[in-house]
């Protein structure tokens, strides 16, 4: 798709996306000439079927990972997957997180909050960091380019 | 006031999404490169056996010294893994999730080894509307299960397909260039009138058919060689000569090790002839094995 500022006839750049909760999908473009900006809200049921398409609006900020649709999406056992236990480094043990980092999680919508979990988990035990909170997870956003999470 | 077209706005899709999916496709090419054929078994309706036959001639081209995968693209009603044997948990290495090993040495992936014993296929969102976005995520699941699944190199992939036929061109989609069909039915008019709609769709989308198999071709009570009358009607005939392809054999029911891996020659031929044209690179050192 491709948003188009009527009054410049100039295609608008992607800016950001968020999803700040309820399901809810968030993109905001700006013409590149007048600097208007507008945002893109889809609706919970929009948002699944951009999600089920295995792609992101705006392009990837990370590599997408093997069976990653598959396995947020597909409501299966939780032992359905192993990861390899023969890594080439002994990892750091998994972190804990603080009260309000896991209340800040919440608001991730459901059937990303186990991927996003992870990902902020990998973060912290690549950098040995035994809690997470709330600064770890701006900290992790930005580096990782996770806008929304 | 007239807008342009999506085509006559210039500059490239600030949006991304259609590089996204050309990677996608890009990757389900890329991870097949060494899988010889891929061959969906169809029929356009259930119960004529599609499962049985794609587990009997997985084994029977595993004892042929054929290195074979399955992919159960029957998602919601996935029999496949339990009936080769392989057992979860998938394992995840290397920027890939690895197929079960079944019977055979068989590689196996199937929503089977995913799902809580009794459970459905379902999945986790609150987002509603799932007939607006269910397709869509089926057809995720199967392009996920084609591309990022550590397939390695493979004489054959065998793909059971669901009942319907719509699969077969979301498959054909995505393996443009080395997929083929085998259609599975039993004698009805019933069934023929349904699978010919699946050769029609076979047809529709380019998909090369090698042949038909007509299973429950007649009962056998497997203590004697005498094969009675089960069904009416000769749909395989028929829908061999409609199609113009070979009917490769009729299977009997047999009431006692109907389960069995025994299959007609002609049937593994037309997917694993023992000339060498199609022998893995990967086990060139073998000679095919006989039976």
């Amino acid at each position: 798709m491709k948003f188009l500022c009527i009054d410049c006839d100039t295609q608008m750049t992607f800016e950001e996306r968020q999803q700040p909760g309820d399901g809810t999908f968030a993109a905001s473009f700006a013409c590149p000439t007048c600097g208007r900006r507008v945002a893109m809200l889809a609706n919970p049921m929009e948002t699944q079927l951009v999600s089920t398409l295995g792609v992101e609006i705006g392009g990837r900020t990370l590599d997408e990972q093997p069976l990653e649709f598959t396995r947020k999406a597909v409501a299966g056992r939780d032992d359905a997957f192993a990861e390899d236990s023969s890594p080439t480094a002994p990892r750091a043990p998994r972190p804990v997180w603080s009260s309000d980092a896991e209340e800040r999680l919440t608001r991730v919508p459901g059937f990303v909050r186990g991927m996003v979990k992870k990902i902020y988990s990998d973060y912290a035990r690549d950098r040995s960091i035994a809690e997470i909170t709330p600064a770890i997870m701006d900290r992790a956003r930005e580096e990782l380019g996770l806008e929304g999470m | 006031m007239n807008h342009r077209t999506y085509f006559d706005v210039e500059g490239d899709d600030r949006s991304a999404l259609g590089a996204q999916v050309g990677r996608q496709r890009a990757r389900v090419t890329e991870r097949l490169r060494d899988v010889r054929r891929v061959v969906a078994i169809v029929s356009g309706k259930g119960g004529v056996g599609k499962t049985y036959v794609t587990v009997a001639l997985a084994r029977a081209l595993a004892r042929r010294s054929a290195v074979v995968g399955v992919l159960d693209a029957d998602l919601q009603s996935p029999t496949v893994a339990r009936l080769l044997g392989a057992a979860g948990p998938l394992r995840v290495a290397d920027e890939s999730v690895h197929p079960a090993s079944g019977n055979d040495g068989i590689r196996v992936v199937s929503t089977d080894l995913l799902l809580d014993d009794g459970r459905p296929l379902a999945w986790r969102t609150t987002a509603g509307e799932t007939h607006v976005w269910r397709g869509a995520a089926e057809a995720g699941v199967l392009r996920e299960f084609l591309g990022d699944v550590a397939w390695g190199a493979l004489d054959v992939l065998l793909v059971d397909m669901p009942p319907d036929t719509g699969r077969l061109a979301d498959l054909a989609t995505l393996v443009p260039h080395k997929l083929s069909a085998i259609a599975v039915t039993i004698p009805s008019d019933e069934s023929a009138r349904a699978v010919h709609r699946a050769l029609s769709a076979a047809r529709d989308v380019g998909v090369p058919v090698l042949g038909i198999v007509e299973n429950m071709s007649g009962y056998s009570c497997g203590t004697c060689d005498t094969i009675g009358p089960l069904f009416t009607g000769n749909a395989g005939t028929r829908l061999a000569a409609a199609f113009d392809v070979p009917l490769l054999t009729r299977i009997p029911f047999v009431a006692r090790g109907a389960a069995t891996t025994w299959l007609p020659t002609a049937l593994v031929d037309a997917v694993f002839p023992r000339v060498a044209d199609h022998r893995s690179p990967s086990t060139d050192h073998r000679s095919p094995a006989t039976e």
